[in-house]
């Protein structure tokens, strides 16, 4: 276990490092992109200054509103969609196929119909993470032991008994994965939607950075977004491991 | 005095199976009736719908044909009150703890907390797991598992203890050893058990009356009594029947297991 | 009976899909949405134009490039970290953690770094599709089964052998469905990067249409991208399917 925290943090740290070096003397241009250690800079000052803090807020917001929807409507969905078979074998094309859509052609569409608010990110975003959530717990169904419901249908269990205490655990690893995916999908969502449409958030930021040649508030602000999904999934991950942990299965360390 | 208490009338099961789907008759017509406290088992090869049985009698699946009374009241297709069945494969919940595990079932019942952590330590004690209560399945071996599963089902009070192959899955010295654990849960509950193996000795061994079922579709064609005396353990194989009464059973059984590796999977049997 | 099925449940599919889309049309109007049969007359008209051609060339050139690219860094990556015990435990957690940031955050940086070339999308195609053909190559060679192995030794085969005869045969379908999910990140990832970060391909054209609200060509192209994408992910789910059956 130490041998691995000691080989992730050589890898981690040699990339930094190279790109300090290459920053520093100059291989890499400032123009494309000031040194790691300046980035760190920039990104406290911009945190302390607190200037960034309206439109954190707004992106993070719209994340967690299209992400809870997507979460409660995708394992809600899986579970319909995993006891019709018919069903389940027509809509399967529709999810192998999904991801390679540009969900973002519907913007336009959701602005006519639902305005210029927050609606239309939050339901591309919506839009995007709900079917990880449902090909994620259809997976975390399949995998639920029959002998299990077997023993729920003895114990004469209803079945809103039987999915709380029986089936939901069972799938549950599986299900968080799907969460993890969910969130990335989310963020990309609202960012990406934010990127689009000016009209605040982290995304119209980075944007305005990035056209303004601010290298100084655009990388700060996208570190600050790799790292918040990076905390969130690690998070994430290790609610995974513990669960997986207690059942005596393979754990990534 | 004997009580009935389960009645198969004529039971059939005809289930529709494969590609092209066709009519696979897995079971029937059976005629059986259990008597309350008696220590049945059924013997019988491979895929002869012993535990298509099973699940008849549990509930978990419908007749196409026949009928089944538990006390004197039909199953419907919806398990009973009153039974509890053990199942080859591990049906320990692997998200709880063996005491968690154990009271499980008792939710449903309503009890107060003093008497439900009561009868789980009963029943921990019951089957020698008392010493793992906060252990997590995955942490056990296969036939403390087992024992698990066991004590969960006991916790409940079943009248009828119906267990399918059990032991199956552990290696022949554990088994033996539970198999003298299930006659002494017996004696001490008082509950009818129906058991379901493919070994003949264990049959012989604990079972007041044993059936051997035929190869597919499964009907019993042989009854056979022991006549041990309720005391008995694992050394009964001592006794001078023992040697005679697996013996007939294998008669019976080794030209239906001929008959079962002659059989195609999933197809009706060679006339 | 089966083949019939299955056919018709895509009839099914899409059959519907176009009946909540012409509602969807009759519901929000022509400002929304084109209805399907004037998408498709303009889709027609549009195919035949010579620069939406050039358009459709560019990005399936960027997109085969960055697919091979994928499958090949996947595959290669895939297998050392699935054999190095070491390196596979250290890093796939950190590959995980790629897969799951909004790799769209590092586009300015792609175009710091490359400019609106077709580096930028190829790019960003091998960032999204080498991932999870990595995951999924590492996870089958992870997964094989230590009797096959067993197997293998006692038959005396030679390390090449072992990998031709037993290793690849058994991590086929889990390596085939890594290269399936590869297929459609990479081809959002081409896709995103052209709506972003170039002046030419279908995602350009896309943005084009969002930006000047044109809705007749935001859905044709949209409808150009969902046949293609449709159907080879369509066929690569049957091989997909029979892989896994027999495996």
């Amino acid at each position: 276990m130490k041998r691995l925290i000691v080989y992730r943090t050589l890898v981690i740290g040699g990339i930094v490092a190279l790109l300090e070096i290459l920053c520093v003397t100059g291989v890499i241009d400032k123009i494309t992109m000031q040194a790691p250690h300046l980035i760190v800079r920039d990104l406290f000052r911009m945190l302390v200054s607190g200037r960034m803090n309206s439109a954190i807020l707004k992106t993070l917001s719209n994340t967690t509103i299209a992400l809870l929807l997507a979460l409660s409507i995708g394992v809600v969905a899986g579970a319909l969609v995993h006891r019709w078979r018919a069903l389940r074998d027509t809509l399967d094309p529709l999810f192998a196929t999904y991801y390679a859509v540009p969900v973002f052609a519907f913007y336009p569409f959701f602005i006519v119909v639902f305005g210029l608010g927050d609606a239309p990110q939050i339901l591309i975003a919506f839009m995007l993470g709900v079917v990880a959530m449902i090909v994620n717990t259809l997976n975390g169904l399949d995998r639920v032991p029959p002998v299990l419901v077997k023993t729920a249908r003895i114990m004469r269990l209803s079945p809103l008994d039987t999915a709380l205490r029986v089936t939901l655990p069972a799938a549950g690893p599986y299900i968080v994965t799907g969460i993890k995916l969910a969130v990335a999908y989310a963020f990309i969502g609202v960012i990406g939607s934010e990127f689009i449409m000016s009209r605040g958030g982290i995304g119209y930021e980075i944007s305005f950075a990035y056209t303004s040649f601010d290298n100084a508030t655009m990388y700060p602000l996208i570190v600050l977004i790799l790292l918040a999904s990076v905390a969130v999934n690690a998070a994430l991950t290790r609610w995974e491991q513990r669960l997986l942990q207690r059942r005596g299965m393979r754990v990534s360390p | 005095m004997s009580v009935e208490q389960v009645r198969l009338e004529k039971v059939g099961k005809v289930f529709v199976a494969g590609n092209p789907p066709a009519p696979l008759h897995a079971l029937g017509p059976v005629d059986l009736t259990l008597e309350r406290g008696e220590f049945f088992a059924v013997v019988g090869p491979s895929g002869c719908g012993k535990s298509t049985l099973l699940e008849l009698i549990a509930g978990l699946t419908t007749p196409t044909e026949g009928a089944i009374a538990f006390e004197g009241r039909p199953i419907a297709g919806e398990a009973p009150e009153g039974i509890g069945v053990v199942f080859q494969e591990d049906a320990s919940l692997p998200w709880l703890d063996v005491a968690g595990n154990v009271a499980f079932g008792l939710r449903r019942l309503d009890l107060p907390a003093a008497e439900r952590s009561e009868r789980v330590r009963n029943a921990l004690k019951l089957v020698g797991l008392s010493d793992f209560a906060t252990s997590y399945p995955a942490q056990l071996s296969g036939g403390m598992r087992q024992r698990v599963c066991i004590a969960r089902t006991l916790v409940m009070q079943p009248r009828l203890i119906l267990l399918d192959e059990p032991f199956g899955a552990l290696d022949q010295q554990t088994r033996l050893l539970m198999g003298d654990e299930l006659l002494r849960l017996w004696r001490e509950t008082g509950a009818t058990v129906f058991l379901i193996t493919h070994a003949l000795d264990e049959a012989t061994m604990l079972a007041d009356r044993i059936a051997v079922m035929s190869a597919r579709p499964g009907r019993l064609i042989d009854f056979v009594e022991t006549r041990w005396p309720r005391s008995r353990d694992s050394r009964i194989v001592e006794h001078s029947e023992f040697g005679t009464i697996t013996a007939r059973l294998w008669k019976t059984l080794r030209e239906e297991s001929l008959k079962t590796i002659a059989q195609a999977p999933g197809s009706e049997p060679a006339p | 009976m089966k083949r019939w099925s299955s056919a018709r449940n895509a009839f099914v599919l899409i059959a519907v899909l176009l009946a909540i889309w012409q509602a969807l049309y009759w519901w929000a109007g022509e400002v929304a949405l084109a209805s399907p049969l004037a998408t498709l007359r303009y889709t027609l008209r549009l195919v035949a134009t010579e620069s939406f051609d050039a358009h459709l060339l560019d990005t399936l050139r960027a997109f085969a490039i960055a697919y091979a690219l994928s499958v090949l860094i996947g595959l290669v990556v895939g297998f050392w970290l699935g054999f190095d015990r070491l390196s596979g435990d250290a890093l796939e957690p950190m590959i995980v953690a790629v897969y799951a940031i909004p790799k769209l955050t590092l586009y300015p940086i792609l175009l710091l770094a490359f400019g609106l070339t077709l580096s930028a999308k190829v790019a960003f195609g091998v960032l999204h599709g080498a991932i999870p053909i990595i995951l999924f190559t590492l996870s089958a060679v992870h997964n094989t089964k230590p009797i096959l192995i067993k197997t293998g030794r006692v038959l005396k085969l030679t390390r090449f052998q072992m990998v031709r005869w037993i290793l690849f045969p058994a991590a086929t379908p889990e390596i085939f469905t890594g290269l399936r999910v590869g297929f459609a990140l990479t081809l959002i990832g081409s896709l995103l990067a052209e709506m972003f970060a170039s002046q030419r391909g279908l995602g350009y054209l896309l943005m084009n249409g969002i930006g000047l609200h044109n809705v007749e060509l935001i859905m044709a192209v949209t409808l150009v991208i969902i046949v293609f994408a449709a159907s080879v992910s369509t066929l690569l789910l049957y091989v997909d399917h029979r892989l896994h059956r027999r495996g």
